[in-house]
């Protein structure tokens, strides 16, 4: 009789290879960490160290380059023209005026987001974060326009408005919660009246004098075109994309086509069609500014896109949620407003935000037909024989100030989808 | 007791309402195009240049930087945009195949063991997807190839040659002889020589496009349950081998209906080589709307051509798609 051999030493098998070490499963020390983490076996600990010579040497030489090499004189010579193009210097008040009411109104607005928190918030009045941004926003405004080399008055100006800023941010968040909750309540339709209200003193009109849209230019025109498609192309993508999912077949079709045309075209094709076709299109006249109608282009562009976005929210909300609320007697609209697509719009927001910062590095693409926006008057700045061969500084520039921009609106999204987030609000 | 049915009132009859609801949309849908079309007709006909393909036949009189099918000024615009689109269709089908390769390996690495590789990869995305791809390009032609050397200068590889004029690649020639680039008077010759516009632009498509399809990549892998992974460590493989053989089919599932957006995004940004320099479709599209002032025919005929490629960029797709999903009996 064969003993059955059992046991702890026979019954197991011998391993196929050497077992590794247990993970230690706190690792307190740092060295211990980085061992884990870069060396944890002999090929990690060769790229490891291959990877760690080429950032060496990429960051040594591109600090070289930054501090010995590079003239940011071409930068510093045309801040002016890089922030607002060839905007009349007798009216840059009116730009002024703008930028203080908006960061006085951010700082306001700010300050009470802290004051009335979410019931997901700590309640602090300074989380750690906001010191964070208000210790960053004081090292720009000491730095950076000395950097720029802008004149003293200039300078003084972007120290007081940032003091402003931080001023209304510590003005709201202390004495927010004691103000009249009508006049609270003012304050988020405050900002599309400072939206009108911007376009006015920027284009001109109630009796201001005109400044022609060829006239703008840099950051100025990036922005405008940015914000104006971002905003006007919201209400077309809802509608689109709910006459995509409708059942009316006129409806639906035309949707269909409207999206598809415009996702089957590359922008540039499209912008064509915008400087060189739309003007035989409308009765004479009719037609827009060169500026404008590559702002309506973006618009209708951006559009089909924001509806894909909007689709796919509006798909995983479930059928349930529009036949309980037209069971409670919701008319149709009604039904839409309320129910279904503040859940859509909430899971479409990612999606949605994404689309806004491609459409804002899309902008660049007006410089190809000949605008003058942030990337238009670097290239005309480069044409300059005095600034010739400057290309490295201000492609580089461009791309921090567009990474910047780009990678705020990324974080604010987040930040907005937690405070939407119906998992941590207030039941 | 009077049992008289209610009647509904027709803006409330389920029967009416979508027709009304579509009659109204119609009308204004009809109006506004008969309107826009109405113009277009009748402002063109009064510049003469109502819709007429005649002018295709007619010399381009321009001529093309490079081509892959005979060209010379004298031919007709047909030829000049066909030399376009075949010049389009080479950066995109390049295109396709670098940005795969590179988003997939960067995909990859953001699930590496190594630490500083997996950082390494999520700082390569958040850079690339957070900068105007035509800025991109725009530094990667005028900061990068052309200040590269030339000449004896340029950069050598054995069979590779990068320099100011273009990247040079040993290649086949006359015969089965295989031939690498050569200094002939400083200035190198070889079988296949890249123009510094396509290098420029292919390098600023693919490393733009992988940025977004390494972000593909790594939704697919990241859907793949962990235990997959847990399994396939518990059988004796390595890293790569659990990836090769384990996961990444199973994640090439959700991999590849995504990458089909990102193929065709780069086959539609492909016609930023006009910034460059690189003679694309529409590039030569423009050229010929200067000159001959055909502007409604020039948009269909790009229109047209994108579309043709998106649909068969999505055709490809579907039936690879076909390819990987998991076949049930």
């Amino acid at each position: 009789m064969t003993p059955i051999q059992t046991g702890p030493e026979s019954g197991t098998t011998p391993p196929l290879r050497p077992a590794r070490p247990a993970p230690e499963s706190v690792q307190p020390n740092w060295a211990g960490a980085l061992r884990q983490e870069l060396f944890a076996s002999r090929t990690d600990g060769l790229v490891s160290v291959l990877l760690i010579m080429v950032i060496l040497a990429a960051a040594l030489g591109l600090l070289r380059w930054a501090l010995a090499q590079a003239q940011w004189a071409v930068i510093q010579a045309n801040t002016s023209l890089f922030a607002i193009g060839r905007y009349p210097v007798q009216q840059q008040w009116r730009l002024w005026l703008l930028v203080v009411l908006v960061a006085a109104l951010s700082g306001v607005s700010w300050g009470l987001l802290r004051a009335f928190p979410r019931a997901d918030r700590s309640g602090e009045i300074w989380p750690f974060n906001d010191r964070l941004v208000v210790a960053l926003l004081g090292f720009l405004a000491a730095w950076l326009p000395a950097a720029l080399a802008l004149g003293l008055p200039l300078q003084l100006r972007w120290w007081v408005i940032t003091a402003l800023l931080v001023t209304m941010r510590w003005l709201a968040g202390h004495w927010g919660r004691s103000l009249p909750s009508r006049l609270v309540k003012l304050v988020p339709l405050s900002w599309p009246l400072l939206y009108l209200f911007g376009m006015v003193l920027i284009a001109g009109g109630l009796g201001l004098p005109r400044v022609p849209p060829s006239e703008w230019g840099g950051l100025l025109l990036t922005l405008l075109m940015a914000s104006f498609a971002i905003l006007l192309s919201f209400p077309i993508g809802v509608v689109v994309a709910l006459g995509r999912r409708s059942s009316l077949p006129l409806l639906r079709w035309s949707s269909v086509l409207y999206i598809e045309f415009i996702r089957g075209a590359p922008l540039i094709t499209l912008l064509f069609l915008g400087q060189n076709i739309l003007g035989y299109m409308l009765p004479g006249g009719w037609a827009p500014d060169r500026v404008w109608r590559a702002a309506w282009v973006l618009t209708f562009f951006c559009g089909a896109y924001l509806a894909e976005a909007v689709r796919a929210g509006l798909s995983a909300v479930p059928p349930g949620q529009l036949e309980a609320a037209r069971s409670l007697g919701l008319s149709m609209p009604l039904a839409l407003q309320r129910v279904v697509l503040p859940q859509a719009l909430r899971i479409a927001l990612p999606a949605a935000v994404g689309q806004f910062i491609s459409l804002l590095q899309d902008t660049t693409l007006l410089s190809l037909i000949g605008l003058l926006d942030l990337l238009g008057t670097a290239r005309t700045v480069m044409a300059n024989p005095e600034f010739l061969g400057k290309n490295a500084e201000v492609y580089l520039t461009l791309a921090v100030l567009f990474w910047c921009c780009c990678a705020a609106l990324g974080l604010g999204s987040r930040a907005l989808e937690r405070r939407l987030d119906p998992t941590h609000s207030p039941v | 007791m009077s049992t008289t049915l209610e009647r509904i009132p027709w803006w409330r009859d389920r029967r009416v309402v979508p027709w009304i609801v579509q009659a109204v949309v119609g009308l204004a849908l009809l109006l506004v195009i008969t309107l826009l079309v109405g113009n277009l007709v009748r402002n063109l006909t009064a510049a003469g240049l109502l819709l007429s393909w005649r002018w295709l036949g007619q010399p381009a009189s321009f001529d093309v930087a490079e081509s892959l099918i005979p060209f010379d000024a004298s031919m007709p615009y047909w030829r000049a945009l066909l030399v376009g689109l075949v010049n389009s269709l080479r950066v995109i089908l390049v295109g396709l195949v670098g940005a795969t390769l590179l988003g997939t390996a960067m995909g990859m690495a953001s699930f590496s063991g190594n630490g500083l590789l997996r950082r390494l990869a999520r700082v390569y995305v958040e850079v690339i997807r957070n900068i105007p791809l035509l800025l991109q390009l725009l530094f990667w032609y005028f900061v990068v190839f052309l200040a590269l050397p030339n000449g004896t200068a340029a950069f050598q590889l054995p069979g590779i040659v990068l320099s100011k004029s273009g990247l040079y690649l040993a290649w086949f020639a006359q015969g089965l002889s295989w031939l690498g680039p050569e200094l002939v008077n400083g200035v190198w010759q070889a079988p296949l020589r890249l123009s510094v516009e396509f290098t420029a632009l292919l390098t600023g498509l693919i490393t733009y496009t992988g940025a977004f399809v390494a972000e593909v990549v790594r939704g697919g892998i990241a859907s793949v349950p962990k235990g997959q992974w847990e399994a396939a460590t518990s059988l004796g493989l390595h890293w790569s081998a659990s990836m090769r053989s384990v996961v990444l089919p199973q994640a090439l599932r959700v991999i590849v209906p995504g990458l089909n957006s990102q193929y065709i995004s780069l086959a539609k940004n492909s016609s930023l080589a006009v910034a460059v320099g690189y003679v694309d479709l529409y590039s030569v599209s423009e050229t010929t709307l200067n000159q001959t002032g055909r502007a409604l025919e020039v948009f269909l005929l790009l229109l047209g051509s994108y579309l043709i490629i998106d649909l068969l960029i999505s055709a490809v797709m579907n039936g690879a798609n076909q390819l990987v999903q998991i076949r049930e009996r």
